[in-house]
């Protein structure tokens, strides 16, 4: 790995952390004593036990605010990037090779190309033909239609991960610029965005913050925490309650803490999901320096000794987030479970598009788009799964007899790989070719009236989703549900609130889903239960009315 | 009656067996009491106290000779204590058997305690080991054949069997002596009035 130099040095702050550990002075010395005998037998150390620093503290040796080349008048953001490319030679063509600039991703395990260009959603679809829309979380300028040069270097938005102030945000339908005039946002709203100081912006640059990447991550599918669920605005600053690791006023990670960069490529992607990570702690040396997962810090037996020795062997077979992770959606905000577009469309006798809201101004119907459930605190689903995903892309033929998965995810008790996993499990409703048997690509935004949000027409606007893919649209349209499956690794409450034992050790536990193990105290088998207890009261009616006939034959004695 | 090492194995396998049927069918679900995890807690560590008096209890037995006193007795003495049990209690007869030093237990007792300590016992704790080390198995490749949800069946039998086994024997111990008692007394003591 070519970026592992930039790894190591948050491998050695850490290191360097983790030795200033406050104890006695006897145990200090305990510790100094076992450590390398720890470190030899590979037992990881309880980081409960551990009083750590605040994580994030800046400690770069560039002021970027006095540099020459920033104090420009910079007119749009591609001359902000010119100026940085000036000392950072190597940084659009390191960006040029990642998921986030390709938006397509060759999962090696299955074969298939994913990323946003090429998989299929059941929020709002597809990025072909919506691109100026879609594209504002491209960290690029300029994504506006296919012909988008990808090896533009100047088209790089260095802006978006690194700027520090906040006020730069990519305008949501100028195909990943942000506005450089004033401009009324949201539509018919009345309120204007102003243009974000880009000569101010482009000094403060440094290293990517929570709320950087949450520009993009924390918005997907069209708003706040409506995708993922356990992403959403409240983690920009979150409570120890909401997450452990990022508690601003705690560790205060950031995500690259666990998403490790080297060469601006990010590890830990959800179409490359790792379910069982067998590597340990990551320590320097190791040749992949990727800690995406919680064993990469924590290890294979995370809990102290103190603990039920049980917990250690769960590990094996249960994802850590399965545990600490009880509810998704717990920073206050909700998140979007259903969505139906078959009920898009409706307007009311004004020819006005109908909105409803729920009392937390959640929309429950929006013409535009049709039906939604938003919940919070959600409980997830489990299943077994060993990381590898099947996605329906557009060249696979569906099965519309009934739930069509959009990601099909694979496991069982029976491998190794396998780990028993906490998922959001987004449903819906969307619209598919159901002549051809594949889903629609609907050409929602634009301003062409083909457009749905324009022309409301589901034909004009599959038609037009279908050719910018170059599929032949057999004019027949039908809606489908569908399920996808969405790994829960985010919002990692602390050890004292992740679930008991009894939330999957009890008749109505979490684990319903899970075939081929045995669950003490959920799994029963009814024939030995009642057998069980058919001998044991027959046991005890017997020897009470042993006991019985022995008094009334001695009474009975007596008296005789 | 009952030797100093007798009386000590008799009561704290007692109270081991009564923690680990309590803790073991909270576990399985019957009820909560402590909490699952606690449960669990209690049951591990009983186990292993209880298996390690097991083997001093197999070492005693063999050592003393003691083991002789569960060999099942003839048939017809078998035969004679059913009788006894079955009839001849209603009507005032008595005990068919006495209890001696060397001859502790009558022909029924024999049998259910042969059967308690190579049958129940040993299916406890060796479905009861499988299951505390499956993970260990399995990685070392061991009993394979075998899955949880067998050894968890084989288990829960055992325990039903066991708990069974308790219900008889507080009834029979309790209200068998020839004098009210004088078995507990003998249990606790170790003395015991012989009736002859």
């Amino acid at each position: 790995m070519s970026g592992s130099r930039g790894s190591g040095h948050i491998i050695l702050r850490d290191i360097l952390n983790a030795s200033s550990i406050k104890r006695p002075i006897v145990k200090k010395y305990a510790l100094l004593l076992f450590a390398p005998l720890v470190c030899l037998l590979n037992v990881s150390i309880s980081f409960a036990k551990i009083e750590t620093g605040s994580y994030s503290t800046q400690s770069s040796t560039a002021d970027h605010s006095q540099f020459e080349e920033l104090k420009q008048d910079f007119k749009t953001g591609p001359e902000v990037t010119a100026a940085c490319l000036g000392c950072h030679t190597e940084a659009s063509k390191q960006l040029h090779k990642t998921t986030h600039w390709t938006w397509a991703f060759e999962n090696k395990l299955t074969g298939q190309t994913l990323g946003k260009k090429n998989v299929i959603n059941n929020f709002c679809v597809a990025t072909a033909s919506n691109w100026a829309r879609c594209t504002s979380c491209h960290i690029g300028y300029g994504w506006k239609d296919a012909s988008f040069d990808l090896t533009s270097e100047e088209s790089v938005d260095c802006l978006v991960c690194h700027e520090s102030t906040g006020s730069y945000k990519k305008f949501p339908t100028a195909a990943g610029h942000p506005n450089y005039v004033p401009k009324k946002w949201p539509p018919k709203k009345g309120k204007t965005r102003q243009p974000p100081n880009l000569s101010e912006v482009a000094q403060s640059v440094g290293k990517p913050g929570r709320s950087n990447c949450g520009a993009c991550h924390f918005y997907g599918g069209g708003g706040d925490g409506v995708k993922h669920g356990h992403l959403d605005s409240s983690m920009h600053n979150p409570s120890r309650e909401l997450d452990v690791h990022m508690d601003a006023t705690g560790l205060n990670f950031d995500c690259q803490t666990c998403h490790t960069t080297g060469s601006h490529q990010v590890a830990g992607s959800r179409y490359d999901p790792k379910a069982s990570d067998k590597r340990g702690v990551v320590i320097p040396g190791l040749k992949d320096q990727n800690r995406a997962s919680c064993e990469s810090c924590h290890g294979n037996t995370p809990h102290p000794e103190t603990a039920n020795v049980k917990l250690n062997e769960h590990t094996s077979k249960l994802a850590c987030v399965t545990c600490h992770i009880p509810e998704f959606a717990r920073g206050g905000r909700k998140t979007k479970m259903w969505w139906d577009w078959s009920t898009a469309g409706k307007k009311d006798p004004d020819g006005k598009g109908i909105v409803i809201k729920d009392a937390q101004g959640y929309d429950t119907y929006n013409f535009k788009k049709g039906d939604f459930i938003w919940e919070a605190n959600v409980e997830p689903e489990y299943y077994w799964f060993d990381g590898e995903v099947q996605f329906s892309l557009l060249e696979n033929k569906i099965d519309d007899s009934g739930v069509v998965p959009i990601n099909n995810i694979k496991g069982s008790y029976d491998d190794d790989k396998s780990r028993i996993w906490p998922f959001k499990v987004m449903r819906g409703r969307q619209p598919y070719d159901s002549k051809n048997k594949i889903f629609g690509i609907p050409h929602l935004f634009g301003k062409d009236a083909d457009a749905y949000w324009q022309g409301f027409d589901w034909n004009n606007a599959l038609a037009a989703g279908f050719k910018e893919r170059g599929f032949e649209y057999s004019g027949e349209y039908d809606f489908v549900e569908t399920e996808y499956y969405w790994p829960v690794t985010h919002m990692v409450a602390p050890a004292e609130n992740s679930l008991s034992c009894e939330s999957c050790h009890s008749a109505e536990g979490r684990l319903q889903n899970i075939d081929g193990v045995y669950i003490p105290g959920q799994n029963r088998f009814p024939w030995l239960d009642i057998i069980g207890w058919l001998i044991v009261l027959g046991t005890l009616g017997g020897v009470l009315l042993h006991g019985l006939g022995r008094i009334v034959a001695a009474k009975n004695k007596k008296r005789g | 009656m009952y030797a100093r090492f007798e009386r000590f194995w008799h009561w704290s396998q007692a109270l081991l067996i009564i923690l680990m049927l309590a803790t073991g069918f909270e576990i399985h679900g019957s009820y909560a009491l402590i909490g699952f995890e606690q449960a669990v807690s209690v049951h591990s560590f009983s186990a292993w106290v209880l298996i390690g008096l097991w083997i001093f209890a197999w070492f005693w037995h063999l050592t003393t000779g003691e083991w002789k006193q569960y060999i099942p007795s003839a048939p017809d003495r078998i035969l004679s204590q059913i009788r006894f049990y079955a009839f001849e209690i209603f009507q005032g007869k008595a005990h068919p058997f006495h209890k001696k030093r060397d001859s502790k237990l009558n022909p029924l007792q024999r049998l259910a305690y042969l059967s308690l300590h190579v049958m129940i016992g040993p299916a406890i704790w060796i479905s009861g080991l499988l299951y505390l080390f499956y993970k260990d198995w399995a990685a070392m490749e061991l009993f394979s054949g075998i899955s949880l949800t067998i050894i968890a069946m084989i288990h829960t039998a055992a325990a039903f069997l066991m708990l069974a086994f308790v219900v008889a024997h507080l009834y029979l111990a309790l209200t068998m002596d020839e004098h009210p008692l004088s078995g507990l007394r003998a249990m606790i003591t170790g003395y015991e009035q012989d009736p002859d």
